[in-house]
């Protein structure tokens, strides 16, 4: 496509020299021949900004779109009535609360320079963030499109753990601990991993190179493991295991998965960022993931209990999609169904099998979802990565290098882990003191009294549904 | 004077009011309940986690009758909803003492 466009640039600048030529004075031909190509070029760049902007203006949508509404959806039908409205507000709330923390200091944290752990305050204030782009990470787009960009990972991640303290735990303890968590864990694994100077950063020269395209170990095990830790610190919902506590509508829940498969595609195939190749490789590995997942979810269940579910369908749809996000730009096609295969098996293994055995309240399957998932991805990225989609590591003359283990790299299995390590460390001593914190100064878990009534009238007031009869 | 109390599965409910029409008996009241008698319920299964459904929607139809149309009644209730499965419901006949009109304030027969 850039060779089309080029070329087409070329034939007007040539038509319209031609003309020049004709109508004005000829100049020097050499210095016109130059001022040309000058111009030339400049056009070029203006075209490949103007196609990479639009692609990532619309991905940063699309993934506004995968929380609200479409993880406010997934959660908001799966927990039940009386709390429907407490869940969705969760992810709505962070969706302005992450925002404006990004704006004053998580950018600047998450890709500003500094040490290897965390960024620093460069960029706070937003200071610096223009329509020039960050040639560091993206050349071809202005930084406030980058910065836009991620600030969605930054408000999905935190809103993905909700789905592990639904049902019981306080909003203003949602608040302070969703702020501190953002700042205090999201942002150092996010510079590491994708920051300039960070410690496993792939592309941009880390001590541990860990390849994780669009979120793997920064957004899923770092969500899915916090989840887990909230389970375990919160406890059980009162009534829990005993009481029947069914999804109250599995409908909201599939329109819900439908809108995060669909944004999905901005979260993979934009973190190419740019409109390219390795944008629609990403695309097509993400998509074949989500269908392989699915069906192996569902082949699980059916093997198992004798019912394919549609609660079964789109879990395993969600699985797939997180186990591919750290593959996606580095992945065939064929690799990828078997990614996701791999996960929507695995992930049905941890929320119906694991779950039950090990007794924790993870009440919307946040962990046995994103964390084992995550993890699956991770660990597979480092099987599958192959310098043809993605030539990621170069010698020093520039030649590509292999990528993943089945490409002749198997020492990128070991970073692999050492990124998972990473990620599972800063989550769960991090959770954990953070919780801790938040307990003390306001509180994390309802009153008895108000888990029974629900969270929807005794936090916020409100009731989801006053149908009339 | 009677009251005729029957429980019906939901689909049947339609045909019941159009045998007590054909009976004569105009009025009726209708509730949604949920109950169980020898139906056994189902298993639903979310994520692995499996919850016994036992108490089944069904319908409660309340109507008044006098004692000399209490057979047919009945009679009509029971071939109208009858299916011939486990689950097809009860009926029940109670004597009813007074009976008022609201809007009048007068007693009435039915």
């Amino acid at each position: 496509m850039k060779a089309a466009a080029g070329l087409a640039l070329l034939c007007i600048v040539l038509a319209t020299s031609g003309l020049r030529a004709q109508t004005a004075a000829a100049p020097a031909p050499a210095a016109a021949a130059q001022t040309d190509l000058a111009k030339l070029d400049q056009r070029l760049t203006t075209a490949q900004s103007s196609a990479d902007n639009a692609w990532m203006l619309m991905s940063a949508a699309l993934v506004l779109m995968m929380t609200g509404p479409g993880l406010a959806l997934f959660y908001g039908g799966l927990v039940r009535q009386k709390n429907t409205l407490a869940i969705m507000v969760q992810s709505f709330g962070l969706m302005a609360l992450i925002t404006v923390l990004w704006g004053v200091v998580g950018y600047s944290l998450c890709f500003g320079e500094g040490t290897p752990i965390i960024g620093g305050f460069r960029h706070a204030l937003l200071r610096g963030v223009g329509v020039e782009p960050n040639a560091d990470y993206s050349a071809t787009i202005p930084q406030l499109t980058f910065m836009v960009y991620q600030l969605m990972f930054a408000i999905i991640t935190p809103a993905l753990i909700t789905g592990a303290t639904a049902e019981r735990m306080t909003f203003r303890g949602t608040v302070v601990f969703m702020t501190l968590w953002s700042l205090c864990v999201y942002a150092p694994l996010a510079h590491m991993v994708w920051g300039k100077g960070g410690l496993l950063n792939a592309a941009l020269g880390g001590r541990f190179p860990t390849l994780d395209f669009a979120g793997g170990t920064v957004v899923h095990i770092s969500s899915g493991v916090s989840a887990l830790v909230c389970a375990l610190y919160l406890g059980k919902r009162t009534g829990y295991p005993k009481e029947p506590m069914p999804p109250h509508s599995l409908v909201l829940s599939f329109i819900g998965a439908c809108l995060l498969w669909v944004g999905w595609f901005g979260f993979n195939a934009g973190s190419a960022l740019a409109s390219n190749g390795l944008a629609a490789s990403a695309f097509v590995a993400t998509h074949f993931a989500a269908a392989a997942a699915t069906i192996g979810w569902l082949a699980a269940e059916w093997v198992t209990r004798g019912r394919p579910s549609a609660l079964g369908a789109i879990s395993g749809a969600v699985a797939g999609l997180v186990a591919i996000t750290p593959a996606s730009g580095f992945v065939t096609p064929m690799p990828a169904l078997v990614i996701g295969l791999s996960a929507g098996v695995g992930c049905f293994v941890m929320v119906t099998i694991a779950k039950a055995r090990f007794g924790y309240d993870d009440a919307l399957d946040a962990f046995g979802v994103h964390g084992a998932g995550g993890t699956i991805g991770a660990l597979l990225t480092g099987v599958f990565a192959t310098q043809a989609v993605n030539p990621i590591f170069h010698d020093a003359q520039g030649r590509a290098l292999p990528v993943g283990l089945l490409d002749g790299n198997g020492a990128q299995i070991g970073y692999q882990l050492v990124g998972i390590a990473a990620a599972w460390a800063f989550a769960l001593v991090g959770s954990v003191v953070l919780l801790k914190i938040t307990d003390l100064v306001v509180g994390v878990r309802v009153t008895e009294d108000q888990e029974i009534e629900g969270l929807d009238l005794t936090e916020h007031g409100e009731e989801a549904y006053n149908l009339e009869m | 004077m009677k009251l005729i109390k029957a429980i019906v599965r939901p689909n049947k409910v339609d045909d019941v009011k159009d045998a007590l029409g054909r009976v004569s008996l105009p009025g009726m009241t209708v509730t949604e309940v949920r109950g169980h008698g020898k139906q056994k319920g189902h298993t639903a299964i979310y994520r692995g986690k499996e919850y016994d459904v036992s108490l089944l929607p069904k319908m409660e139809i309340e109507v008044v009758v006098p004692d000399n149309l209490v057979d047919e009644a009945v009679a009509a209730i029971i071939t109208a909803a009858r299916t011939g499965e486990i689950g097809d419901g009860r009926v029940f006949v109670i004597p009813v003492e007074q009976s008022y009109r609201i809007r009048t304030g007068e007693r009435s027969d039915i």
